[in-house]
Parts: structure tokens; sequence; C-alpha cells
């Protein structure tokens, strides 16, 4: 297999701002996003020769986006991957730009969640045509899914969970700092410790604070290959450096092995990547990333997944800032699902959407002062079976 | 011989003390307490429960049919006996019979089991009892009801009691009854109840079967009958001219309360764990007449030693903390759920009917491979890779231990917080479950666990059965505390 290694580039960008968009529905968000796109491009709508449509709950096929942006006759895809649906519709598009079939594409994804009649998501899918059609698998919604991280955690490191209560609060507390800064995140208001320790309970450990919430959003990105998007933008587009995509079959609850401290779909995806890439020294060599923090848990055992901690050991380096804003390595420094919200279809590209801005330099009172691979990651599923992706970036030329 | 060759019971693990009862309605305070069946248990849990207590240890392919009795059916168009047999892991050609609509289908049953195993048309017969009466509230009913199963192997090998003679008469009495589609059960006025209905129908048949048998009341060891409440029970004790100290057997109004189509079995249930070779039983039981059996326990009593039975049900046991609890459990009272979330949608039959091993029976593959142990059942082992090699084994028996958990607090369920682990059986195999009848407070990684047949939830007209787990239930009492919990 080759590497993907700066075989494409994305020339321009669109996101949404996120969150309770009463106002807004699928094409709103699309066209919001899509248009913020082409003009950050310099093309026209009818430049787009194939688009992958990523989006979990929001109708099927690909007709939605041709719909919304009167995309006229083009092939369609429609992606879903649990919480990695955004960056696998762009890592096909990536590829098909590869392949040299297509030049100029689109991926969008985006999610409409606020129009349900309750709040969360829903847990286990029962119901005929559903995942589970005997409806008995035990209904735990994502935050309860994630909390069996949590309580393993404590007990496999022999960390009380006060003290680990208080890693955890320094994730949110930090995701909070960076998206007070973001003017497209849903919350952009700090917190203290205080108020993420005594935040009500929600699924044990993890309260209020430690659960991304959720809303709408989407982002959009255009693109092509290297030599095209030197033509169009000079040196103001970024490359691609590493994609990797995998998914679980659900080892970890059906072997009685699975430690529930670490996520090898991360692990894996992440290898990918990386080998793509290049990296070897991922807290060295990568400068910000943009990881999924569905959870305050989540990003803790994410960080030692990705090899930015060793095993046991993120809540010190949580504790100690390496990953805050100025630290040596900014994770989710745009704010984070914590700030944005999880529209399913619309995280992925969002994230990308950062990591295009600190790269090009346009990332205003977040920007990292010399920002040189940038990393986003998406996980979606449950422990035991996961979707992991990890895209690297960075800049061009 | 023709009698019980095994015995089991099933008592839920909560109990509302009547003096919390009569305090909701500002009545005096009654003695003792009532079992309570949690909000996901029903006749056919506790059915299940009692028929697996009593097969205890037993090759359950021995077994030729299976008897549901109860008057708490959860359909009425649809056996429950398949479920029970299903969860008790029975072969699926036996006899499956629903004994239903009267107080006296348990004995009504075991006289028809017993009649089979005496045709010839089956070796080994299971007859479960179980009820979950719901009295209106305020009303006498509610504070004397409690929810609870016997179950009773009846065979002609082995036996621990032979089954020596029985009488039934048949009376059609509106004196307590609950109409189709009834939540409650009804009654016509106590004094004409209980004088022509009950005490006139047991001084009936008891007289006719103690005659037909050459037997007056000196000759019986033990004397097992069911009885609306404690002081009825006492009083036709007193008529049939039984010693109440010497000979009565404690009908555990104290403790459980009247569990209807289940009381007269579980009453012998608990006479059979004390009984010594060569006692005399009698057996009544009422309602739209009455039944009585005359049985005698043989020398190998002893045998069954093993099973849970009552005593292994009184204690341990938690108290339901108030009267709303026992509402909510009852559907009484609904109130909104903790968090609002979509409506229930229905299982798919076909899905069910598929699953149903997995599922009802809750076997487990086993790949004859590598030996890995996988539920649900796969295609493909998640280790060797190896297509279609698997052993099918029963879970159901294993116990556990809690690898982690969590507690949500979000959901909809009457159970806030819902407790889901991760639970490593015995003998290996792996579980994402829910956890009921736990303290949120002793949940914790080591805790062990065992599995219980629940209702998983009721939607569009279907009842969705599984397995659950629980704090293995000899050891409730004993767990300490979860440490550095943060609640």
């Amino acid at each position: 297999m080759e590497s993907i290694k700066d075989r494409v580039a994305i020339i321009g960008m669109g996101c949404t701002k996120f969150g309770e968009r009463w106002e807004s529905d699928i094409e709103d968000l699309l066209v919001e996003a899509a248009y913020e796109a082409y003009a950050d491009a310099g093309i026209e709508p009818k430049d787009i020769q194939a688009a992958w449509y990523g989006t979990q709950n929001n109708v099927v096929s690909g007709q939605p986006l041709a719909h919304a942006l009167k995309l006229e006759y083009i092939p369609i895809t429609r992606c879903e991957n649990f919480c990695c649906t955004g960056t696998d519709a762009l890592r096909n598009a990536c590829y098909a730009v590869a392949a040299g079939v297509y030049d100029i594409v689109m991926a969008a994804g985006v999610e409409k969640l606020k129009d349900a009649p309750y709040t969360g998501l829903v847990g286990a899918a029962g119901g005929p045509g559903g995942r589970d059609p005997t409806g008995v698998e035990p209904a735990a919604a994502p935050p309860v899914q994630f909390a069996l991280l949590a309580n393993r955690y404590s007990h496999h490191y022999g960390i009380p969970m006060p003290e680990l209560k208080k890693a955890l609060a320094r994730i949110a507390v930090k995701n909070h700092k960076n998206g007070a800064l973001n003017p497209k995140a849903h919350f952009q208001r700090e917190i203290t410790m205080e108020q993420a320790l005594n935040a009500p309970m929600i699924a044990y450990p993890l309260g209020l604070f430690d659960c991304c919430g959720v809303s709408d959003g989407s982002g959009v990105a255009i693109v092509t290959r290297p030599d095209i998007a030197k033509k169009l933008k000079g040196d103001q587009y970024i490359l691609v450096k590493g994609l990797g995509l995998c998914c679980g079959a659900h080892q970890g609850t059906l072997q009685d092995d699975y430690d529930f401290v670490h996520i090898p779909e991360n692990i894996a995806a992440s290898k990918m990547a990386y080998a793509d890439a290049g990296i070897t020294d991922p807290l060295e060599q990568i400068d910000h990333a943009m990881v999924h923090d569905c959870f305050s848990i989540t990003e803790l055992v994410i960080m030692e997944d990705l090899g930015f901690a060793p095993r046991g050991k993120a809540p010190e380096y949580e504790h100690d800032g390496v990953f805050d804003m100025d630290g040596k390595l900014a994770v989710n420094i745009d704010g984070g699902l914590k700030c944005f919200g999880h529209p399913i279809g619309g995280s992925g590209i969002r994230m990308i959407y950062e990591v295009y801005l600190q790269l090009l330099g346009r990332a205003g009172p977040r920007q990292r002062p010399n920002p040189s691979l940038g990393l986003t990651h998406n996980l979606g599923g449950l422990p035991g079976s996961f979707t992991g992706a990890v895209t690297i970036w960075g800049r061009g030329n | 011989m023709i009698g019980i060759a095994s015995y089991g019971a099933y008592i839920p693990l909560w109990r509302l003390s009547r003096a919390v009862i009569a305090k909701e309605w500002g009545d005096a305070p009654a003695p003792g307490e009532r079992s309570v069946a949690n909000y996901d248990e029903d006749s056919v849990t506790m059915g299940a429960a009692a028929a697996i207590d009593c097969l205890n240890g037993m090759d359950r392919n021995t077994v030729d049919g299976l008897l549901f009795a109860t008057t708490t059916s959860p359909y009425i168009e649809k056996q429950a006996s398949p479920t029970v047999a299903m969860a008790a892991d029975l072969r699926t050609d036996i006899v499956t019979a629903d004994y239903t609509n009267t107080l006296r289908a348990g004995t009504i049953a075991l006289r028809a089991a017993a009649d089979a195993v005496k045709a010839g048309t089956a070796k080994k017969m299971l007859v479960s009892a179980a009820d979950l009466r719901i009295g209106k509230p305020r009303s006498q009913f509610e504070m004397n009801f409690g929810d609870g199963a016997a179950a009773l192997l009846v065979g002609d090998t082995d036996v621990v009691a032979t089954i020596e003679s029985s009488h039934s008469i048949s009376h059609d009495i509106t004196d307590v009854w609950r109409p189709e589609g009834g939540t409650y059960v009804m009654a016509w006025e106590d004094r004409w109840v209980f004088q022509e209905g009950y005490f006139s129908a047991m001084k009936q048949v008891a007289t006719a079967c103690m005659e037909k048998c050459g037997l007056t009341p000196k000759d019986i060891s033990k004397v097992v009958y069911y009885a609306p409440d404690a002081r009825r029970h006492t009083e036709l004790a007193r008529m049939l001219g039984f010693d109440a100290k010497t000979q009565v057997q404690d009908p555990l109004f104290n403790a459980v309360g009247n569990t209807g189509a289940a009381h007269a079995l579980m009453i012998l249930v608990a006479a059979l764990e004390e009984a010594k070779p060569g006692d005399r039983i009698f057996l009544a039981s009422y309602g739209d007449g009455a039944d009585a059996f005359i049985l005698q326990v043989t020398n190998q009593i002893e045998k069954v030693r093993n099973v849970r039975g009552v005593k292994g049900h009184l204690e341990p046991k938690r108290m339901v903390s108030d009267y709303m609890s026992y509402a909510r459990w009852r559907g009484i009272i609904e109130p909104e759920p903790a968090a609002r979330r979509p409506a229930m949608q229905s299982p798919s039959a076909v899905g069910l009917w598929r699953e149903r091993d997995g599922v009802l029976r809750f076997r487990g593959g086993k790949c004859k491979t590598c030996g890995t142990v996988q539920h649900p059942p796969q295609r493909v082992c998640t280790r060797c890779h190896t297509k279609d090699n698997f052993e099918s084994i029963r879970l159901s028996d294993k116990k556990g231990k809690i690898f982690t958990f969590s507690m949500d607090y979000i959901t909809g369920t009457p159970d806030v917080p819902m407790v889901i682990p991760i639970v490593d059986l015995e003998g290996g195999g792996r579980l994402l479950t829910t956890m009921t009848d736990r303290d949120i407070n002793e949940v914790q990684v080591g805790m062990p666990v065992e599995n219980s047949f629940r209702k998983i939830f009721y939607a569009e007209g279907i009842h969705n059965y599984f397995w659950k787990v629980i704090p293995e239930r000899d050891k409730v009492g004993t767990f300490s505390p979860r440490a550095d919990s943060i609640l």
C-alpha cells in the first residue's frame, strides 16, 4: 500500500456556527458551510465534480447534499461511520482525488440533532430494522458506555475516584478556556474546576461538564490535487500527511481480556496515519490536535492511545498543562466537542477546519506560534468496538 | 411411586413493611412485611426462577413437561409456559400448559403433573406456580398479598415425597376474582367470602380427603394450606382440628404474604425443607373450589438440600424504601421519567424468534477450536476466526464478577441510576449487561453477581424478556460500600 502523504490538498473550508440552530435545517447548515468553502477556495459550485456526504441521522442517499447545494447530476456518496462519519467522507474524497479520477471534489459533513423531542442521543437501537432487533441489548446511552472506561481506569491505575475526577475536570476546564476564544463554538465561556467537579451526575462518575453537548452543525472541505491547489491558492492550502480509519469487531465485549483503559481502534488508526506521515514521536512532531472529547475520560485515554502521554500518565500531563493552548501539544485548541457539541456528521470536518486555520495562520486568538503538523481524531461506537479515525495535515509547499 | 422429586421457590429480594403501607393511608400499623417484585419482574420471571431453583444441578433434558400456574399471566392469548421453559432451558419437545384463572391453579397443575406421570406419558413433569396480584391501593389485599413463586418436579423415581391421595371439588362462586383487563383483584363482602367461600369449601375438601385415606387430624405431621390471610389461616386450623403449634406449617403471611396461585406450593416447599422421613403432609388449596392432597415424605428427603427454596429467599432481603417505590414498580402511579426518551419500539418478533436460544435460554457459543466463550452466539469466532465451529453452552447458571460499571442518571427506566456493568463469567465469557436489585453504593469492580431472568420492557403489546445480573443473592448484606465513591 502507498502512503497518501502530500498527494491531496484542501484549498477551501467552511464551518457553520455550531449550537442549537433552531432556525436552521440541513439545507441552511450545508449552504452556510459550503458557500464559505467555495469563497475560500475561489471556485464555483459547478467546479465540484464529485462529493462525499457525511451524515448519520439526517435522511438517506447522497441526494440531500445535491438538493441543498443544487449540485446537478454529479456522483455523491453518502458516508456513515458513527462519529467518524465526516472524517470518513473526507477520507474517501481524498482517495478519489489521489486515484486521479477527479480533480476537484467536496467533502461535506452535517447533522441536525436539535429537531428531536428529547435531549441526548439514544442508546442501543432496538426495534425492527435497528442494530438489535430483539431489543434486549442494554439501552446504554453514550455517557454510560464511556463511563465504563472511567471506573476501570480508576481501578486499574489505583487512582482514587476523587483524584481521577480532578484530571477529568482539568480537561473540561482546558477545553472551555479554548472555546471561549472561538466565535464558531456553541459554548464560549470558561468554567472552573469547582463547577466541573460539582456538576450534576450524568453517568457515574461523569458529570454534566464531563459530557459534550448535542448540537447542530456542518463542515465542508474542497479537496483537490496539490498542483491545482498551487495554481489556485499559491501557498494558502494544506496537504494531507496521513489518513487512518479502522473498525472494531466487538473484540472488547466478546473477549474477556480487554482492559477498558485503552482503545485499540485509536492505536490502529493512528498507526496507519503515523506511517503515512512518518510520525515516530507524536508529542514532538505534532503541534496541535483536535481529538474526540465526547467525554472527558475519552480525551484522557486518547492521549495515551495516540502516544501523547505514556500509559497511566495522562492525568499528570493534563495537570502539568502539556496539552494546554500554550502547551507542548495543544489538544482541542478550538474548544473541542466540549464547546462545539457533537453533531455527528459535522464534527470530523469541523476539527479539520481548525487545523486548516492553524496551519494557514488564520486562527486569531487561538493561533499557535509555529504549527507544523495538525492532527484530528474521531471515535465512534462504544468501548469494546469502535470506529477510530485519524488525519494528519501540514502546510502547503 | 409418584411424587415430588425436587422442589424450589423464588421470593423477590424486596420487602415492604406493612407499617409503611399503613402509615401511607393513616391506618393502624399492621404486623410484618410483604414481598414485592421489582419493576422488572412478573409471574413469568418469578416462575422461571423457581423452576431453575428446583432443577438445581439436574440434567434439564430429563424434564418432559412444564405446567405453569398463575392468575397473572402477561398475555391472554400467548402461552406463558414456553417462556418459562425456555428460561429454564428445557427441551422443546415437551408438554407445555398454562394453568390460569384461579388461585387453585398451582395444585390443579400438581395434580395434572402427577396424573401424567402415572399415565406414563411423562417421566418428569415440572410444575411452576407464580403470582404477582395487585390489590387496590389501601385495600386489605394490598396489605396481605405477596409476590413469589414455587416449583415442584413430579416424577416416579427417587421421590422425596409421594402423593398418596387427592380430592377436588369445583365451585362456581364469585367471591374473589379479577375480570379481563382489570388491574385489581375484586371481592364480595368479607364475611360471606370467608364463610360461604373459603371455610365451606376447605372444610368440605379436607373432610373428604381425610376420609378417603382413613386419616384423622392427629395422623398428619405437617399441615400446609392456602388461606387469604393469617387470621383465616389460624381459624381454619382450629376448625379442622389441627394443632397450630405442632402441626401447622408457617403460612408465611408475616414474612412474605399471600402469593396467590403459588401460595400453597410455597408453604409446601417450606414444609419439605424441614420434613423428616415418614412425615405425612396434608396439602390444600382454595380457589373456585378446593384441592386437597395427602403426601408422605420418603427417606430420600435429605437429597434435596442444595436448592434455595423458601429458606434461601426469606433471607437475605432488602426493604423497599417507601410506598411510592412500590406504587411506581407496580405501575399504580406513572411519574415522568428522569429524562425525556423516545417512545419504546416493539422488538422484532422475527428477531426474537431467530435469536431465541441466545435471548431466552441465554446460550452462548464456545469455540471448539480456541475455547473462547461468546455471547451473543457468533458465526465467526472473535479470537481465532474459525467459522461455525461452536458448542452451545448455557450461561444463565454461571456466576460472574463485575469488571467495570457505570450508572446512568438520565435513563427512562424506573431504577435510576440504571447500572450497566461489564461482567466476566466463570468459565469464560463477557457480558455488557444491566444490573438490577442493586444498591448503588455497593456496586464496584470485583462484585460477585449472578444472572436473573427479567422483563426488559413492554412495548406495542409485546413483553420482552432477557437476562440481567443481580448481586449474588446469598451474599446480599455482606457487601461493603464502594471505596472512594464520589456520591
